[in-house]
C-alpha cells in the first residue's frame, strides 16, 4: 500500500501540467483565473488543442482516438485540467454520447460522428429530463412514432444544458406507450438540432445566466438510422451513459481551485481590521474543507485503483460517494469564495456596475464569479443524478436493503 | 499509488481476523473483562505466539520486520472484536518510543521481553493540567548523585496498571509548556515512590493516575538524549493516531454491519425499518463518512514514516479530524437507528460507541486538531 505516485505517474502529471501550462491561451487562462465560466469558444478552442495533442478523449478506445491511459492517469489528466484552471472537455461529446456510440453505435454512426465529437465540431447536448421525468427518467412522454423511414417526435425536454450551444442533441423518447415495464418503451435517437420543428426555449438560472433550457419538439421527422441500439432498448444505452466513466466525477480540482481563489481573496479583503485570512473562524472552515478534501482525494485514488484493477467495466456503486462527497465539497468551497464577499458579495458587478469602474477591479471580478459559482454550484447535487438519488442507488447496490 | 496488500500482508491479516473471530466473541468479551487485569492474559500469548507483539520490532529483537501497514493491518482486527488488551500502550506507543529513543542495551533487554509476551509497557505523558498540549509537562526529574528522582503526577495512562515497565516524560530544564527540556525515562513498576490507582475508561479499557513522590531513576534508564524527548514524543502520539485510526475503522465496520442488520431484521408498523427510505438515507450516509473516515485512517498509516516533520504532522491532524469526525457521526447513528436496544449496556454497540469516544478523545481531539491545522491557514 502506498498513497504517493509513483516516479512515472509524478512524470506523467508533470508532462500534463507542462502542456497545459504552454498550450493553455493566456486570455483563456486568465478568465477561468478570475472564476468566469469557459465560453463556448474556449471550450472549442481548448479541446481542439488536445485533440491535436490526442488528449481529447482519454478513456476512449486508442483505436477511437482515445490515449490508452490508467485510470490513475486520467484522474490526473482531468484534475490536472481543472486545476489549471482549464475549460473541461466537453462532457456530452466525451464522457456520454462518444462512448454510448463506440459501445452501441453502427458503423455509419461511428464514422459520421466520433472524429467530429472528439473535435468538437459539433457540440452535442442530452435530452433526457422533462417536466415530469426528473429523478424518475422513466417516467419521460416525449414520444416518436414511426412513419416509414423516420420516427415523429413530439414532446419536450427540460434542464437542457447548453442546447442554445448545440448541433446534435441525443434524446430518450418513447417508441411503445403500451411496453409492459415503462422502461421497455424506450428509445435512444440522435437528432439535428438544426431539423424544423425544434424550439430551444431559454431559462435563466439563480446565478442570472443562460445555462439551461427547454427544447420543444412539434412534429420532428428523424431518420430511422439515427436510432442508436434497438427500438426500446433505449433505456440499456441510458443506463450505460449515466454509469460510464466516473473517474473524474468528484471534481476535486474545481475545489481546490475554488479553495485557492477564496484563500487569494481573503488576503486581499479586511476583517476586524486585519486581513480575513488571519480571521480565526474562517481559518477553521478552510481547514475543515481541506481536511475533507484530502479524505475525498485519497477515497478517489481508492476508487479508480480498485476500478484499473477489475476489467469487467460495470460502474463501482462506490463512485456515488465520490459523486455526494464531490458536490458537497464543491458547494462547501463556493460557499466558502462568497462568503469571502462580505457585502461585496451582493451586487451583480459585471452587470449592474460596470458603468461605475474607471479601471479593472479584479477583486470585484473574482467575488462576482464567486458568487455566481455558488448560485450556479447549487445545481450539482441535482444534476447527474440528485445526491438522493445516489443514496438510492448505494442503498440497493452496497447496502442491498 | 497502490492499495493492494502483499501476500505477506493478507496472510497477516487472515490469521489475526480469524484469532479475532474465533476468540472474541462479545459473550467472551465479557469473560475477558472479569480477569483480574481487565483483559484477557491467555490471549495475551496467543498474541505472542502469533508474532503479533513484535509485529513492528526488528528481526534482531525477535520481531517481524512490520510497518504501519502490518499494524493496521492488527489494529483494525482489534478494533472490529473491541479487544481489550494492552496491545496500543504496550507494543505501539511504548515500544515505539523504545525503538525511536532507546540505545542498544535497552532495545535488547525490552523489544524481545516485549515480542515474547513477558512485559508490558505503558506511556505516562499526559497530565492533568495539559489537556492535549503535548509540551505541557510539570512533572520534574532532578539530578540526584549518580542518577534522577521523579516528583510529579501522570493523568489517564492507558493501561498503566497492568504495565511491568513505564515510559515517563518529565521536565529536566525549561518553563511548563516549553517543547525543550523533557526528558524520557524508563520507570520500573515497583519503583519506590511510585503509587498507580488504577481504573476503568468509559471504554471498559484499563487506565491509570500515577503519582510520582521521589522516585529513583538510574542514568541507565534515561530513554533517549536529555531534554530533547519531545520530538520522540510527538512520534509516539502520531503511532498512536494512525494504530487507533485502524482500530476506528474496524469499530465503524461493525457498527455499520450490526445496523444494517438490525435495519434488515427489526420491524415496525408491519415492515423492517430499513424499508423505510429515511432509514436508508441514514443508512447511505454512515457508510460514506465510515469510507471518507477509512481514508484518512489510511493517511494517518502511510504518513507515520513520512520523514518530513511538519508534513507528517500536518498529515496526522487532518487523519485525527478525519476519523474523529466520521466516528463520532457513525457511532451516534448507530445507536440512533437502533433505538432503545442501543442504549443498553447488554448490547454491544453501545461499547463500540464508547470505544470511538475514547479514542477521540486520545493525542488530541477533533477540536484541537482542526486548531492547529486552522492555525496554519495562510
Amino acid at each position: 500500500m502506498d498513497l504517493r505516485f509513483t516516479p512515472e505517474e509524478i512524470a506523467f502529471r508533470d508532462e500534463v501540467r507542462a502542456f497545459i501550462r504552454d498550450n493553455l491561451p493566456a486570455d483563456i487562462r486568465e478568465r477561468m483565473r478570475l472564476g468566469y465560466p469557459p465560453r463556448k469558444q474556449d471550450t472549442v478552442a481548448w479541446q481542439r488543442i488536445l485533440n491535436r495533442k490526442g488528449w481529447a478523449a482519454p478513456h476512449w478506445p486508442v483505436e477511437y482516438g482515445g490515449t490508452g491511459w490508467s485510470p490513475v492517469q486520467r484522474m490526473i489528466f482531468i484534475e490536472e485540467n481543472l486545476a489549471a484552471p482549464a475549460p473541461e472537455l466537453l462532457s456530452f461529446n466525451i464522457t456520454m454520447i462518444g462512448p454510448v456510440l463506440i459501445q452501441f453505435g453502427t458503423d455509419e454512426q461511428k464514422r459520421r460522428f466520433l472524429d467530429r465529437a472528439r473535435n468538437l465540431d459539433d457540440w452535442w447536448c442530452q435530452g433526457f429530463s422533462e417536466p415530469g421525468a426528473g429523478s424518475d427518467l422513466a417516467a419521460l412522454k416525449t414520444a416518436a412514432r414511426r412513419e416509414g423511414d423516420f420516427y415523429v417526435v413530439n414532446g419536450s425536454k427540460i434542464w437542457t444544458s447548453t442546447a442554445h450551444n448545440a448541433d446534435w442533441c441525443f434524446v430518450l423518447v418513447r417508441t411503445n406507450p403500451n411496453a409492459a415495464k415503462r422502461q421497455e418503451g424506450i428509445s435512444f435517437l440522435l437528432i439535428d438540432m438544426k431539423t424544423p420543428g425544434i424550439t430551444v426555449r431559454p431559462i435563466v438560472s439563480i446565478d442570472g445566466e443562460h445555462h439551461l433550457n427547454e427544447v420543444f419538439f412539434d412534429e420532428v421527422k428523424v431518420p430511422v438510422s439515427m436510432r442508436v441500439h434497438e427500438e426500446n432498448r433505449g433505456w440499456d444505452v441510458a443506463k450505460f451513459l449515466l454509469g460510464n466513466e466516473r473517474v473524474g466525477i468528484a471534481r476535486l480540482g474545481k475545489s481546490r481551485e475554488r479553495i485557492g481563489a477564496a484563500k487569494e481573496m481573503a488576503r486581499q479583503v479586511k476583517a476586524n481590521g486585519r486581513p480575513l485570512i488571519q480571521d480565526d473562524e474562517f481559518r477553521r472552515r478552510v481547514a475543515q474543507i481541506e481536511v475533507d478534501m484530502k479524505a475525498l482525494q485519497i477515497t478517489q485514488y481508492r476508487v479508480v485503483s480498485a476500478h484499473a484493477k477489475q476489467r469487467d467495466g460495470r460502474p463501482d456503486p462506490l463512485s456515488s460517494v465520490l459523486k455526494v462527497k464531490g458536490t458537497e465539497l464543491l458547494q462547501a468551497t463556493t460557499e466558502l469564495a462568497m462568503d469571502v464577499g462580505g457585502p461585496l458579495a451582493m451586487p451583480h458587478w459585471a452587470r449592474e456596475l460596470a458603468a461605475f469602474a474607471n479601471e479593472p477591479d479584479a477583486l470585484a471580478e473574482g467575488l462576482e464569479q464567486s458568487t455566481g459559482s455558488y448560485l450556479f454550484l447549487r445545481a450539482a447535487s441535482i444534476y447527474g443524478g440528485t445526491n438522493e438519488i445516489q443514496k438510492n442507488i448505494l442503498t440497493k447496490a452496497v447496502l442491498r436493503l | 499509488m497502490d492499495f493492494e496488500l502483499t501476500d505477506e500482508q493478507r496472510l497477516l491479516k487472515d490469521s489475526v481476523d480469524r484469532l479475532m473471530a474465533d476468540r472474541y466473541a462479545f459473550e467472551s468479551r465479557k469473560t475477558y473483562l472479569k480477569e483480574p487485569a481487565g483483559w484477557s492474559a491467555d490471549l495475551w500469548s496467543r498474541y505472542a505466539e502469533l508474532g503479533l507483539l513484535g509485529l513492528p520490532f526488528a528481526e534482531q529483537h525477535g520481531g517481524f520486520g512490520g510497518g504501519p501497514v502490518e499494524v493496521m493491518l492488527v489494529m483494525e482486527a482489534m478494533g472490529r472484536a473491541l479487544a481489550l488488551e494492552p496491545y496500543l500502550a504496550t507494543v505501539i506507543l511504548g515500544g515505539t518510543a523504545i525503538r525511536l529513543a532507546g540505545n542498544a542495551d535497552q532495545q535488547n533487554a525490552i523489544l524481545p521481553a516485549i515480542a515474547e509476551g513477558r512485559m508490558k509497557l505503558a506511556f505516562a505523558h499526559g497530565e492533568r493540567q495539559a489537556r492535549y498540549d503535548l509540551s505541557d509537562v510539570a512533572t520534574t526529574a532532578k539530578r540526584d548523585g549518580k542518577g534522577w528522582v521523579l516528583d510529579g503526577s501522570k493523568s489517564v495512562v492507558m493501561h498503566g496498571d497492568s504495565a511491568d515497565k513505564i515510559v515517563v516524560s518529565a521536565r529536566t530544564e525549561g518553563a511548563r509548556d516549553d517543547a525543550d527540556g523533557i526528558t524520557l525515562f524508563l520507570v520500573d513498576a515497583h519503583a519506590p515512590g511510585l503509587a498507580r490507582r488504577g481504573y476503568t475508561l468509559r471504554d471498559e479499557t484499563r487506565a491509570a493516575e500515577l503519582a510520582l513522590n521521589n522516585v529513583p531513576v538510574t542514568e541507565a534508564d534515561v530513554l533517549g538524549e536529555v531534554g530533547k524527548g519531545f520530538p520522540v514524543i510527538e512520534r509516539v502520539a502520531q503511532a498512536g493516531i494512525a494504530a487507533m485510526g485502524a482500530e476506528v475503522v474496524g469499530a465503524m465496520e461493525t457498527m455499520h454491519a450490526m445496523t444494517l442488520d438490525y435495519a434488515r431484521t427489526r420491524e415496525q408498523f408491519g415492515k423492517p425499518i430499513g424499508q423505510n427510505q429515511v432509514v436508508q438515507h441514514r443508512l447511505a450516509e454512515m457508510l460514506m463518512s465510515m469510507e471518507q473516515g477509512r481514508s484518512m485512517a489510511m493517511l494517518a498509516t502511510m504518513s507515520v514514516e513520512e520523514p518530513d516533520a511538519a508534513e507528517r504532522a500536518r498529515s496526522m491532524s487532518m487523519a485525527k479530524v478525519g476519523y474523529g469526525q466520521a466516528a463520532r457521526f457513525v457511532s451516534q447513528q448507530s445507536i440512533q437507528l437502533h433505538g432503545g436496544i442501543g442504549m443498553t449496556e447488554e448490547y454491544a454497540v453501545g461499547h463500540y460507541f464508547r470505544r470511538c469516544m475514547v479514542i477521540e478523545h486520545t493525542f488530541g481531539d477533533t477540536a484541537y486538531h482542526l486548531g492547529r491545522l486552522a492555525a496554519e491557514v495562510a
